[in-house]
Formats: C-alpha cells, structure tokens, sequence
C-alpha cells in the first residue's frame, strides 16, 4: 500500500445537533495532488480545519504525515496550509505578514522575501495588505503555506479572485510541487482546474464522503452524454419528454439535451426524434467532465 | 516561547501602532507634567479634583515624580486598550488559524503574547515617566520649584518605587485587556466593555454602595500605582488585583486552550 499523508477514519465533527461532518473514511497517497470537492456547507472545511488541529473531532481519528491528528505539532512544521481565504494583518506589508509567519515558525527571514518574489508579488511586497487586490492576497496566502517548504500542502480555494493566467500559475505551481514529492490536498470550485491536475479525489456532500480514490476511475465509471440538439427550438421541450418518457435521465442545458445513457442508444434517439417530427441539428456523445459527474453525484442523492 | 515574543514584536513595532501609542502616553504625560507646573499658583488647582500642589511639596524628594504619577493612571486604560486589540484582532481577522498552524502549543502562543505585551508595557511606562521627569525640570525654574533635593538618593528611591509601581498598575490593567479581548473575541466589545467598566461603572457602584471601592478590579489596579490609598492599603490592592487576574486568567486560558478556532 502506498504511504499515506493524509488518512481519516469515521472522523465525525457535530456542532450541537448539527452534523458538519459524519464518519468521514478518505485516504490521500503521499507525493499526489488530491482534489477535494463538496458544495458549499458539505464539511469540506471542517475537515481541513481538524487535519490542522484547529478544531476538535467529535469522534473518530485521522493521521497527517503518519501522526496522529490530536498531536499537531508533531506534523505541521511539515506542514503549508492557507485556509478559507488568506487572513493577515492589514496594516502590516506583505513581506512583513511573511516574516511575522517565519519568526513563528523558525524559517529564515530570507524565506520570505524569496516567496514574496515566487508568487509574483516582488514589487508590492511592501505595501500594506489592505491595499491588495483579492488576487494579491490570495497570492500572499498560498506564500505563507509555502513558507515551511512543506511536505503537505492543504489549499483552500487557492484561486479564488485570481485571473486567468494567476489561476494557471497556481495550477503550474501545484504541478511544480507535487513533482517534487510535495502532496497537495486541495478544494476549489473550479472543478475543471481539478481534473486537469488532480489524480485523486474525495467528493464531500452533506458532511459524507460519496467519492474517494482516483479521478480516473470516478470518470471512467460515469456514463457518457448524448448531447442532442433540436433544428428548432422549440422541440426542446418536445424532445425532452420523449427522452423521459424512454425511460432516461435527461437534463437541459444551453439550448441543448444531455441524456445520461450509453452511446448506442444515440441512433434510437435519432429515430424516435425524427418519428416525432423533430429534426435534429446535431448528436454526439461525450465523455463526462468531472463538473457533469459531480453534479451527477451530488443532485441526485439530495 | 522565544519565537512566539519575535513575532509578537512584529507586529507590535509597527509604525502606525508605535506612533499613536508614544504620541498618546507623551501627550498624556506632558499634558499632566505641564499643567502640574504651569498651572502652579492657579486657584482652580493643578492636580487631580481642584487639589493644589504648591511649590514647596513639589521641591520634596517626591516632587520629581508627581506629574508622572497623574500620568500613571491613564497608561492602564492606553495598555488595556492594547492588549485587548492586540489579542482581539487574532479573531477578527482570522489570523489566529495562521499563528496555530505555525505553533501549534496554544499555550505558547498565549504566554508568548503576554511577555510581549509586558515588554511593550514597560516601554510605555518608561517613556511616560522619562518625558514627564525631563519636562519638570524644564518646567521646575518657571515654578519657582527647588530641583535640589531630586536628585538625592530618596528621591531615587521613591523613582524606582514609583516606576515599579506604575508598571505593576499598567500590567494589570493590560491583562485585564488581555482577558476580555480573549473572552469577548472582538477588539470593539473587549475595549468598550473595559474601559466602561473600570472608568464609569466602578466610580457609580463604589459612590452608591459605600465599601465597595476596595472590591473593585480598577480601583484596586490604580490604587497600586497610586502606592496605596486611604480606600486600601498597597498590599491589599496586590493581592485582591492578583487574585482577579489569576481567575480571569485561568478561564480564559481553558477557554483559549480547548475553544475550536472556526473562523
């Protein structure tokens, strides 16, 4: 069996009668880059926080680095985090946030000028951070979790306010480090980011683990789409029940029909449309995303 | 622990923070030295509630400490304004995830505030009574006020006692910021609550309820830097303030220690 640098077992974190998160069981192999998926409100945070040793578990147990989660300070030296948004002192410059981190955690004050410059922020180390754009802070967070040179990396959002090409420096970054044996355990709602980096995943819904192991085994077991698209559209919601009434989940999106189904029903799609009187533009099949199999995931088990 | 302090002065020698602090105490402390001296033949008074000080007092050994003196209460409101935002603000902004990931020991990073707020402290109190000691001998040829007997070893002596004293008071009163900051987790209600409570409310309760005063947290925290009064002896005042602060501080440190931080 691979090394583990995360692992957690029932870990069950409840507020008063609120359940925030219930028996998870994930694993996360060492050395990978591990998506870490879930709506809004799923737990995802909750768990990141009790890997961190900031919050208690309710039951249940979980290791970082093979240490046992109720002794953080046996892991976390090893350990980058940036949580829920980056959070420094506004009147503090940047650089001076970085260094504050490095004193604390015993790293040479020369770390942090080097990392201000890594993450693209050299020119505006000085400036205080309420100054930053959302994107800069970001940047400054994603610095500060860099600062241990960390074994494990726990990422929270990490793109969240950059642009385009920030959203694929981070990425190439994420690449940079996992090559390097960093592990990277990162949530973001950019699920299409996740695919192209991530080679394991654990999908959270509802405070329970639905998906864990690897994206290629999650996207090869969902079924393909149909994407049909109508002459005229308004056979749309013609075509629409037809599909449910043949018995398959079918859902509209951007002007077209996507049916969850194999691809040799695609030709008796086809037939039954034009028995129908509806012509259709075009029909292809797809391959699930892993934003189709997520929704897939979580809608249909709400 | 040692780190923990480093960080701690960090942020605590910030510009903006250091400015308005030493602007506030030396302000304060010229303001009370000045009108101690200037204000010297005035029947209206020159010190606390009209009371007047008259030359001859203020030529005494004790003479070279008594605008200090009047500046020592008032440093306990500026350091327990201090220590509650300093400690408050680990919540407000979120920055308290960050400090534990990268110590971990919640008892390291309290203590370490603590030793660093006590440093700060100190440095305020050192600097308000070397400005308020260096403007009353300015002031002192404009008085009429002999600066003979200053420099005299009792004059010395009572100089250490009342440095000594006036830290003591301010560390209280930081602590005291330091537990309500902890406890209310925000800076605004930690300070408010503070100030109101030890300026405002303990003079109503303790001019309604007769006895009262030497019960009171505030008064008792002045009163050691006021080197004891005809409300309480020096010693008391010690004791009643370390016996406040020792269960405050004992509550708030459990709170601190197994309080999940989910913010």
């Amino acid at each position: 069996m691979d090394k583990l640098a995360i692992s957690s077992t029932d870990l069950t974190k409840k507020y008063g009668e609120r359940t925030a998160l219930s028996h998870a069981n994930f694993s996360v192999p060492a050395g990978t880059i591990c998506g870490f998926v879930g709506p809004n409100g799923s737990g995802k945070t909750t768990t990141i926080r009790m890997l961190l040793g900031l919050i208690s578990p309710t039951s249940g147990t979980g290791t970082v680095l093979g240490e046992n989660i109720s002794q953080p300070e046996k892991y976390l030296p090893k350990v980058g985090a940036m949580i829920e948004g980056p959070a420094f002192y506004p009147a503090l410059s940047g650089l001076e946030n970085l260094k504050v981190l490095a004193t604390l955690g015993g790293f040479p004050l020369e770390r942090a000028e080097e990392l201000i410059g890594k993450v693209g922020l050299g020119d505006r180390g000085g400036s205080k951070f309420k100054t930053y754009s959302l994107g800069m802070k970001q940047r400054l967070g994603i610095a500060a979790a860099l600062l241990p040179n960390p074994e494990l990396l726990v990422l929270d959002e990490p793109t969240n306010g950059l642009d385009p090409s920030g959203i694929q420096e981070v990425r190439e970054l994420i690449r940079d480090l996992a090559n390097k044996g960093t592990t990277v355990f990162v949530s973001s709602h950019l699920l299409s980011e996740l695919e192209m980096i991530s080679e394991y995943l654990v999908i959270l819904r509802e405070g329970k683990v639905i998906f864990s192991g690897r994206t290629k085994d999650l996207l090869a077991g969902a079924e393909p789409i149909i994407v049909a698209v109508p002459e005229y559209e308004v056979d749309l919601t013609k075509l629409v029940k037809l599909i449910e009434d043949s018995g398959h989940t079918v859902a509209l999106r951007d002007g077209a029909v996507h049916v969850t189904s194999s691809k040799e029903w695609a030709p008796t799609l086809n037939r039954l449309a034009f028995e129908a009187g509806i012509t259709l533009a075009s029909i292809s099949t797809v391959q699930q995303t892993l934003e189709e199999t997520f929704f897939e995931m979580t809608e249909d088990q709400a | 622990m040692i780190r923990v302090i480093r960080a701690e002065a960090r942020k605590l020698r910030r510009r903006s923070l250091l400015l308005s602090t030493f602007a506030t105490v030396g302000g304060l402390s010229g303001l009370f030295t000045t009108i101690v001296y200037l204000m010297i033949n005035s029947k209206s008074g020159n010190s606390r509630r009209g009371e007047r000080i008259s030359a001859l007092q203020l030529s005494q050994p004790d003479g070279l400490v008594y605008g200090f003196k009047l500046v020592g209460a008032f440093l306990g409101i500026v350091a327990l304004c201090i220590f509650a935002s300093q400690t408050a603000q680990e919540y407000t902004y979120g920055t308290l995830r960050n400090l534990l990931v990268r110590q971990p020991s919640r008892m390291k990073i309290l203590i370490g505030k603590f030793i660093s707020m006590k440093i700060y402290a100190l440095l305020i109190v050192l600097f308000a009574g070397g400005f308020s000691i260096a403007l009353s001998y300015a002031l002192a040829g404009h008085a009429k006020v002999s600066t003979g007997k200053w420099s005299s070893h009792a004059a010395l002596v009572i100089l250490g006692q009342t440095t000594l004293n006036i830290f003591l008071s301010t560390l209280c009163f930081g602590t005291l910021g330091m537990i309500l900051g902890l406890l209310f987790r925000s800076p605004i209600s930690a300070i408010a609550t503070g100030v109101l409570w030890t300026l405002i409310l303990e003079n109503i309760i303790s001019a309604l309820i007769a006895n009262t005063a030497k019960w009171m947290p505030g008064q008792n925290f002045s009163n050691i830097g006021e080197g004891g009064s005809a409300i309480a002896s020096y010693k008391y005042s010690l004791l009643i303030s370390l016996l406040y602060l020792a269960a405050g501080s004992t509550l708030v440190a459990i709170l601190f220690k197994r309080r999940d931080v989910a913010n």
